[in-house]
């Protein structure tokens, strides 16, 4: 899987970082930043909550073959 | 050779031949009129305000095309002139996005700071309710005014400037909400009735907040541990050492940094609280959802309110039919170019989360209450970001969607688990009061309260 973000629409919640820290940063910073695009996939769960709480829906998966 | 299309005026809705346009109109039958411009005009069309035209925009590809659009192009500092006079001078409606990533950064609206905004706003409930005789009335919009004053000052300000609030301070809160006639799009302070209210409780707003600030000088510096906002505004000094905020100063902050989550969170309160009892079996849902969740005595936690789907589900569907703002404007900065049409620079630009919500294509029998729709495999929401907008959408989506949904589940998980409530008037007499642009209920909005009784209610149909 690969992970984007329509920085359009991120306003640095931070929910995703919550998440998993490892694929999602904000830090001190005002959007996030992707730290692993194509995370393992044990931590699919963790990534499928980042994208479902955000409140901007701002994150998506795309399935990669 | 090619014909170039001569890009075009948008075009007008009916009615509007007064010398303000369609002013008494959108003062009288607001949601009448946004109506109307889709059905004569369809995606993009206009209405007249005061002296300037207002292009209304209409549907997914309009929406997305509005709410996209950067500052330079759609500016939102200058669209809401009702506003100036409620925060004061030199306190604008809205800041850049950047500005406001930063104050959400720093003001408490990030997620590490939910998990401790749930226990305080789960407290506030418990005070207001620990007042309530086993059963009684309450009138919604004054009980979630003032609830909703302490929440979000409590939050937002902290603890201790919540503490020294009482029901005065939502009473002139409510004055001010009330003082957004649109008729201040052609003169904010007109000599009418809403606006001098408006301005005297201005007035005695800052009174309060200069009694509070005259208190704390005298009483000294507070531990760090009760330091609220209040006392970080007040430990900055100029160079004689005299306080750099006014009182004055302070008040319109404080108003602003409030008003976007004040009346849009009671609204929608009470307006939940409204369908779930004109919908039996989606009430009997909601409450069971919360039954079993906090069946085992647990705390109303951060986590336990993101596990109650019809709950958030219920609240979303309010919101879609009773969305606290029904007209979003912007201020085109220059000529822009919309299919065909060319939008002018000085024009108004507006989208409209009442009209946008019921689009039939987007979402099925749009005049239903029907919370399933925000369940897999349907979410109407995710399905259509830029129509399902109640929070607008893009880079001015409201900043405190996660909060205040946070908030009323937090509120509900209360109310519903302790009380059983039930209609005190006909159905039909709890109406929105649309002559403001800040829209509440209409008083009476009185409903009944009751303590539960779970051994009864088994038996109960």
């Amino acid at each position: 899987m690969r992970v984007t973000v329509d920085l359009d629409l991120c306003q640095g919640h931070g929910v995703c970082e919550s998440e998993e820290p490892s694929v999602f940063e904000l830090g001190k910073h005002e959007q996030v930043t992707i730290l692993d695009e194509r995370p393992s996939e044990e931590l699919r769960a963790q990534v499928q909550a980042a994208v479902r709480y955000c409140p901007t829906s701002a994150l998506r998966i795309i399935e990669e073959e | 050779m090619t014909t170039a299309v001569e890009p075009r005026k948008p075009p007008r809705v009916s009615g509007g031949e007064e010398v303000n346009g369609h002013l008494e109109e959108l003062r009288v039958d607001p949601i009448g009129l946004l109506e109307r411009v889709r059905v004569e005009c369809g995606d993009i069309g206009v209405f007249g305000l005061g002296g300037r035209d207002v292009v209304l925009l209409n549907g997914a590809e309009a929406n997305e095309f509005f709410f996209r659009a950067p500052e330079e192009v759609l500016d939102q500092a200058e669209a809401y002139p009702f506003m100036t006079p409620v925060f004061g001078e030199g306190v604008v409606f809205d800041a850049s996005p950047e500005r406001r990533r930063e104050m959400l950064h720093n003001q408490a609206l990030r997620d590490k700071f939910m998990r401790g905004h749930a226990a305080t706003i789960a407290g506030e409930v418990e005070q207001m309710v620990a007042k309530w005789d086993d059963q009684g009335e309450i009138d919604l919009l004054d009980w979630f005014a003032e609830l909703t004053i302490y929440t979000s000052s409590a939050c937002l300000i902290g603890k201790r400037f919540r503490d020294q609030l009482n029901r005065r301070f939502a009473e002139l809160y409510h004055d001010l909400e009330r003082g957004t006639d649109a008729l201040a799009f052609v003169d904010p302070y007109a000599p009418i009735e809403s606006f001098r209210r408006r301005d005297a409780a201005r007035v005695d707003l800052v009174a309060l907040v200069q009694e509070i600030m005259d208190g704390r000088l005298a009483a000294g510096q507070p531990s760090d541990a009760d330091r609220d906002l209040l006392d970080v505004l007040m430990s900055v000094r100029d160079e004689d050492g005299s306080l750099r905020f006014t009182a004055d100063q302070v008040t319109g902050m404080f108003i602003s940094m409030m008003f976007a989550g004040h009346h849009t969170t009671s609204t929608t309160a009470s307006w939940m609280i409204i369908e779930l009892l004109t919908h039996p079996e989606e009430h009997q849902r909601v409450v069971a959802e919360l039954d079993q969740l906090y069946a085992n005595g647990e705390e109303v936690s951060y986590q336990a309110l993101r596990a109650m789907p019809w709950l958030e589900a219920s609240l979303k569907e309010t919101l879609r039919m009773h969305p606290p703002l029904i007209l979003l404007l912007r201020v085109a900065k220059e000529d822009v170019r919309f299919r065909e049409f060319t939008i002018l620079a000085g024009e108004m630009v507006g989208a409209s989360p009442w009209v946008s919500n019921r689009i039939p294509e987007d979402f099925a029998d749009a005049e239903r209450f029907d919370p399933s729709r925000y369940l897999e495999p349907r979410e109407e929401d995710r399905a259509n970001p830029w129509t399902w907008i109640p929070f607008g959408a893009g880079r001015h989506r409201c900043v405190g969607s996660a909060f205040a949904l946070m908030q009323l589940k937090a509120i509900f998980s209360v109310l519903l688990e302790e009380w059983a409530l039930e209609l005190a008037q006909p159905p039909d007499t709890y109406q929105a009061d649309l002559s403001k642009m800040v829209i509440q209920l209409q008083q009476p909005c009185v409903v009944r309260y009751r303590r539960r009784d779970r051994s009864a209610e088994g038996t109960r149909s």
